[in-house]
């Protein structure tokens, strides 16, 4: 596509390929030497024959001992419990809005999207305390939830809640944008036809907008995954926390086994790793539908 | 690419007018812009007022909330001027943080260039810089904490001249800077320019992949052009292609500036001892835990951060959205 590349001489090309893959070597080093710190023992190797020495043996039990004492199954749930639902709330409402703010026109939709791009940017701890009286004052039942407070305030609905409404800033942005690019005329002859506005946004134009659902998806998995900040402050008992705080845990409790931890942060990596490595387009493609708006 | 796409549309006019609609449309419509915005507003936007709202008030977070006072600028005046000064350190931080991630965008736009000359193994390439993105930053912050800054076993220390240095803990300035309104210096600390390290490991790769799509936009022939009117490579980058890119030049500065500004993560999960304050955890730290309590001072630190990016995102918003409109 680009006619960037012509006129490079051999010469430039190999010092250009030796300056990228040097950073690429950088890029890896933290993370492959944490990876092979966490095969081996702390005390009586690495620790012993410094962390760049060839490993003396190389062993499981750092994982075994991380996933006990970490709880990294029962954590890993509860990060799901929160990422799924609130990932398809997310794309649901967000698609929602975009739709009715970007196939119609009526006096507040630039308006809406105004408001729900410039509060994705806020930043968070701006809003944590009133968010945290707001949900103490809201009754929940207890039912629903595993805490027995009777409020939102520590439940993961709770969670779930603040990322919907964080998060649909973003996607409904880049949904709206999406959105626009798909002709008029495919709304009007379904309005001809007699389709209403729901079954013209859940026939027509949802399955249209599916390749910036997979881009959205990933992207947002990776960062509800990731979230630290509102798992940590909004869930108070320690076995309701996401997976993201298990090093915290670890930390405390295994401050100086750097290869525990190390263990404990390769397996809290594995599935956002596994997923951008499966999907990277739709990862690409996610990232730049937001930055190259329509 | 999709610019193109959105200006061959038709103009907003063809768009439907929302009275056309039969009443059982608007109906739906309102319902289906309605939920979403009544969820992002009582969670997102009266929050963020009632900060505002808390920032003049005394309240420690204990008793019932009716008992909180009134005290007009007290709070501001407490943290501008004698509370423990907090404030001036972290917002210098954060002023670095933003000089050094602009630096950063600018090496990730750089990449993104080289990359753009389709060498091979330009994917790999991709995917590496890339990879530290996705990783949770917990994960980063201990990946960092044991294998470049351990006092024994990091990495940093085996390549530092000197005596090995907790580059977690130190202090140490290693520039200082004195204002005329401050009596005591602000500097950058050790333990912060570690911190700035680990961040560019993964600002460099986010910028890059933002820009690289730019770049495969952007329309050949005008960079054709000018290499026969005969401008050096140089040349056709910093008056041709980089003016063209103009939409996602803005996104990379409002990136870059928001992410400076509401840094969190990163420093909580990396400086273990404290020391070493941003504006995000400094408004964490007055609300929650051991210095919780002080919601008054919380919620003033908390507006100092939100007026300075409520600027950026003005901008930006109008920016993009006026583009869109016309």
């Amino acid at each position: 596509m680009s006619t960037n590349e012509v006129g490079l001489s051999r010469g430039r090309k190999l010092t250009l390929a030796a300056l990228l893959t040097f950073i690429a070597i950088v890029w890896i080093i933290p993370m492959a030497m944490a990876l092979l710190s966490s095969f081996r023992y702390f005390e009586a190797d690495t620790l012993k024959n410094g962390p760049f020495s060839w490993p003396e043996t190389l062993t499981l039990d750092n994982y075994r001992e991380a996933w006990r004492v970490g709880e990294i199954p029962r954590h890993f749930w509860n990060t799901m419990f929160i990422t799924i639902p609130a990932l398809v709330l997310i794309l649901m409402l967000s698609s929602m809005v975009a739709y009715a703010c970007s196939r119609y026109s009526w006096k507040f939709n630039v308006f809406f999207l105004v408001l729900f791009t410039a509060g994705n940017l806020m930043p968070q701890q701006v809003i944590f305390q009133p968010l945290f009286q707001i949900f103490k004052k809201t009754p929940w039942p207890d039912l629903l939830s595993d805490t027995n407070t009777g409020t939102l305030l520590g439940t993961k609905v709770g969670v779930i809640l603040i990322h919907v409404a964080f998060q649909t800033g973003f996607c409904t942005f880049v949904l709206s944008n999406y959105m626009k690019t798909i002709p008029k005329e495919l709304g009007e002859a379904a309005m001809v036809d007699g389709a209403s506005v729901w079954r013209q946004y859940w026939q027509i134009i949802l399955p249209l907008c599916r390749p910036a659902f997979a881009a959205l998806a990933t992207l947002e998995f990776t960062w509800l995954y990731n979230d630290f900040f509102w798992g940590n402050v909004l869930l108070q008992q320690g076995d309701q926390k996401p997976i993201t705080s298990s090093i915290s845990v670890l930390n405390g409790q295994y401050a100086s086994d750097y290869n525990l931890i190390a263990a404990a942060s390769m397996m809290i990596a594995l599935p956002t790793l596994a997923v951008y490595l499966a999907l990277q387009k739709q990862f690409i493609s996610g990232l730049t539908l937001g930055a190259n708006k329509g | 690419m999709s610019t193109d796409i959105a200006e061959a549309a038709p103009p907003a006019g063809r768009r439907r007018r929302f009275s056309q609609l039969s009443r059982n449309d608007k109906l739906v419509l309102l319902v289906m812009v309605g939920v979403p915005a009544f969820l992002h507003i009582v969670l997102v936007w009266i929050p963020a007022i009632l900060t505002g709202v808390l920032s003049f008030m005394e309240w420690d977070n204990v008793t019932p909330i009716s008992s909180a006072e009134f005290v007009g600028f007290r709070n501001y005046w407490q943290i501008f001027t004698i509370f423990d000064n907090q404030l001036f350190p972290a917002l210098f931080n954060n002023m670095v943080l933003i000089v050094w991630l602009f630096l950063c965008s600018a090496v990730g736009i750089g990449l993104a260039y080289l990359l753009d000359k389709n060498l091979k193994g330009t994917r790999f390439y991709q995917s590496t810089y890339y990879f530290p993105v996705v990783l949770s930053v917990a994960v980063v912050g201990f990946i960092w904490k044991s294998v470049m800054f351990g006092r024994e076993t990091g990495l940093l220390n085996l390549i530092w001249p000197g005596e090995p240095i907790d580059f977690v803990g130190d202090q140490t300035k290693i520039f200082e800077i004195q204002f005329p309104f401050l009596d005591f210096p602000l500097g950058l600390s050790r333990n912060f320019a570690a911190l700035l390290l680990a961040m560019a490991w993964r600002h460099i790769g986010y910028i890059m992949v933002l820009y690289l799509a730019g770049l495969k936009s952007f329309d050949p022939s005008l960079r054709e052009a000018a290499s026969i009117d005969g401008c050096t490579e140089w040349q056709t980058f910093r008056r041709v292609v980089f003016p063209g890119l103009k939409p996602i030049n803005v996104v990379v500065a409002v990136i870059t500036v928001i992410e400076a500004l509401r840094a969190y993560d990163i420093v909580a999960a990396l400086s273990e001892p404290r020391g070493t304050e941003v504006m995000g955890t400094l408004v964490t730290n007055s609300l929650t835990g051991e210095g919780g309590g002080r919601v008054g001072i919380g919620s003033a630190y908390g507006m100092v951060l939100f007026l300075l990016c409520i600027g950026f995102i003005i901008w930006y918003v109008v920016n993009n959205f006026r583009e869109h409109e016309s």
